[in-house]
């Protein structure tokens, strides 16, 4: 292990090499390129012995993760916003063809208007693909679960694509200490591949092939039991880097300070530090809020939900994205998980952050607060600025 | 049959879920699937009207009308989709659609 200044791409790109990914496909959009970019200083070195393909499209990046995958190959790429929407068929393909494929995806707004900032509307829409996404906090956090990310997607329960996000310029450009472990370590964790790949050179297989109503069908349930096992696999997973490397994240619902709360709010991505430091000035006022992250929105930890929502009167669910005509997606999802259970608590929703507004503590102070008053339901926008606001402030 | 005559693909006939590879590959030949079922019009050539010009075997956009020995048109009913479109270039008006 050694302890390095790393940005949160930089921990993406360390992650891979530690993983000794024998496939890059690279593409640049801001605030990704320099994830890519190190990998390349990497492979150009010869400290990292990979295939590295500059690639002509983000379409083609992942077309080219799918087929080395389909050959047993180790693959990662890298991207964002328009980018991964571009994707967006191939990540279908992705998991269609079970390729282990794992994806650094920085988060990024969607234009327009065109925008550079932190959103996660980009990953969010991509929900439906039957990727696994995993949201982080930190640099660390970044790193440690992208190392996670591709034992968890070569796991023979599981072998599905995995996408490792981070919100724009907090992570993506800041830099933090994160310990790295040693390639022995990860060697020991990581072990080379061992799922064989689909195709074999010389060997007769079509991928892709055409399916009747027949079997259709059951193609689509094998990789919806596939997603569910995976949730299982992660909790192994994790314990087993735990034990290398004594760093363990708390699972796909991790809490702080929910125990006896009156209110707890669910954050996603790097809103979750500082509604942590929120929760823990509210409690020295003797306010009994709490916190919970939602690490893991793809499987959608639906089980812990219900834990937690067990011993809560009220749930408060930030997004940082919105879906028209309906709600913020965790919202949504987390309403949807507490449909029949026993114990539900009132439900809010915020919609806040987007386009890399700042979540500053009195704006997540505002929303524990509202939730304690008790009053108003449904979705709320507390951030967009009103004339009303400005009249009084300026 | 030979392992790619006709029925070959019946030696890995998926009826289940549990019947089928967890990954969706194909290890045989495409040529081996019969891809039919859901045609309704099936071709009909009658070869008395036949001149061989072989158009029909020109036209068709599933290679589904081979050549036999004779160098009569012959209708390979496990690929046709009966789309008719044989029947409407045959100039001598050799094939009819007829309702399966």
């Amino acid at each position: 292990m050694v302890r390095m200044v790393l940005s949160g791409n930089h921990a993406q790109s360390y992650a891979a090499k530690l993983a000794r990914v024998q496939v890059v496909a690279a593409y640049p959009i801001t605030p990704q390129t320099s994830i890519v970019e190190k990998l390349g200083e990497m492979v150009a070195s010869g400290d990292l012995p990979a295939q590295y393909i500059n690639v002509e499209s983000e379409h083609s990046a992942m077309q080219a993760c799918i087929s080395a995958a389909a050959l047993g190959a180790r693959t990662y790429t890298a991207t964002s916003s328009q980018g991964l929407l571009l994707m967006h068929e191939l990540l279908h393909w992705a998991s269609g063809a079970r390729a282990p494929v794992v994806m650094g995806v920085v988060n990024r707004a969607i234009a327009p208007p065109w925008s550079i900032f932190t959103d996660h509307a980009d990953t969010v829409a991509q929900r439906d693909t039957g990727w696994i996404q995993f949201y982080s906090e930190s640099n660390q956090e970044v790193l440690d679960t992208a190392i996670m990310a591709f034992r968890l997607a070569e796991h023979e329960d599981v072998l599905l694509p995995v996408m490792v996000t981070e919100d724009a310029f907090y992570l993506s450009h800041t830099v933090e200490p994160v310990d790295v472990p040693s390639q022995d370590e990860i060697d020991g964790f990581l072990p080379r591949r061992t799922t064989r790949g689909l195709l074999r050179p010389g060997i007769a297989g079509r991928l892709g092939s055409f399916t009747t109503p027949d079997l259709y069908a059951e193609f689509r349930h094998k990789i919806a039991r596939a997603m569910v096992r995976s949730a299982e696999v992660f909790f192994e997973i994790e314990d087993d880097y735990h034990r290398i490397t004594g760093r363990h994240h708390g699972g796909p619902l991790p809490t702080y300070r929910v125990d006896d709360a009156d209110a707890v709010l669910v954050t996603m991505g790097t809103a979750t530090p500082t509604a942590r430091a929120v929760v823990d000035a509210m409690r020295s006022h003797g306010k009994k809020v709490g916190l919970a992250k939602l690490r893991a929105f793809r499987p959608f930890p639906e089980k812990e939900v219900r834990q937690l929502a067990a011993g809560v009167s009220r749930i408060g669910v930030l997004d940082r994205s919105f879906t028209f005509g309906a709600a913020g997606a965790a919202f949504t999802e987390i309403a949807a998980s507490l449909y029949g259970a026993r114990h539900r608590p009132a439900l809010r929703n915020f919609v806040a952050g987007l386009g890399g507004r700042d979540l500053t503590p009195k704006v997540i102070e505002g929303m524990y607060k509202a939730l304690l008053k008790g009053d108003g339901e449904g979705v709320e926008w507390p951030d967009i600025k009103r004339r009303m606001e400005v009249v009084r402030h300026g | 049959m030979s392992p790619h005559g006709h029925d070959a693909h019946k030696a890995t006939a998926y009826v289940t879920e549990e019947d089928l590879p967890e990954r969706p590959i194909a290890a045989v030949p495409s040529d081996v699937i019969k891809t039919a079922s859901w045609r309704t019009f099936r071709p009909v050539i009658r070869l008395e009207a036949c001149t061989k010009c072989y158009v029909c075997w020109k036209f068709c956009p599933d290679v589904a009308i081979s050549i036999d020995s004779a160098g009569w048109p012959v209708v390979r009913l496990d690929y046709c989709k009966g789309c008719g479109i044989c029947a409407e270039e045959c100039r001598p008006k050799a094939i009819e659609m007829a309702k399966e």
